[in-house]
């Protein structure tokens, strides 16, 4: 049974994944080159929807969706290499202040995405 | 065979997935994300650096750093369990404690990515043999 989990959650996580490469890739280039508003909308809205599955999912499902698919569809690699890329190319405005903007909208969608359903 | 992007990212995020959950299953709450995304952030910038060293973002560079950075790498990492971990700490009455995970979390991990930007310049080599 752990090891159907462990397969669910991948399996989500992989479908999350692309989600991201999607939702990435829908975002302009041209707008992308200014700033990596892609991940920043898979991350927001990721968060979001956490909160939100977290309040209103029980047991086994939440692992599969919050771990797996919202796991796989959020990450914090890119986010973190682009924010290094764009402070090591003395952009510090949209490396800093992009990156703690990031942060603060990711934790307050998760709050109230948590506080709309529980 | 040529594979779709999208795909390529997809099987890569599976395997970054599963070894986050198992990780996180061994070291749970926010240490254990808190490791992976400092870990996940520097083999990244390694990797990226590492392969803009090797040539153009085309061919078989390109299949490794979907496969392996948006995919393995990008799945291995998580923005939401993270948001919401700092959720977790406000919520608890927790304040302080929140806003050192939180703020440790990008501050040591976007200098983490840096360092692997930077050793991915001085050692590009493991990546494409091509």
């Amino acid at each position: 049974m752990t090891l159907l989990l462990a397969l669910a959650v991948g399996l989500a996580g992989g479908v999350g994944a692309a989600l991201r490469y999607l939702v990435d890739n829908a975002v302009p280039p041209r707008i992308r080159a200014r700033y990596p508003w892609g991940i920043a909308i898979v991350n927001l809205s990721g968060s979001f929807a956490l909160g939100a599955v977290t309040a209103a999912v029980p047991g086994v499902w939440l692992t599969i969706i919050g771990v797996g698919l919202l796991g796989g569809y959020t990450t914090f690699s890119t986010a973190a290499v682009d924010a290094a890329r764009l402070i090591m190319e003395r952009r510090f405005t949209a490396g800093v202040a992009g990156t703690f903007a990031t942060l603060v909208g990711c934790v307050a969608l998760a709050g109230v995405g948590y506080a709309i359903f529980a | 065979m040529r594979l779709h992007p999208a795909i390529l990212v997809g099987l890569g995020g599976a395997i970054g997935t599963t070894v986050r959950y198992l990780l996180s299953l061994a070291v749970p709450g926010v240490a254990g994300i808190f490791a992976i995304n400092l870990s996940g952030a520097l083999i990244l910038g390694w990797l990226l650096s590492a392969l803009k060293m090797r040539g153009p973002d085309e061919g078989r560079r390109s299949t490794v750093r979907l496969f392996v950075g948006t995919g393995v790498l990008g799945g291995y990492t998580t923005y939401s369990t993270f948001a919401f971990g700092t959720v977790g700490f406000l919520g608890d009455g927790e304040p302080a404690l929140g806003i050192a995970y939180a703020v440790a979390t990008v501050v040591l991990g976007t200098g983490c990515a840096a360092l692997g930007i930077l050793l991915g310049r001085r050692f590009p080599m493991g990546v494409d043999p091509e």
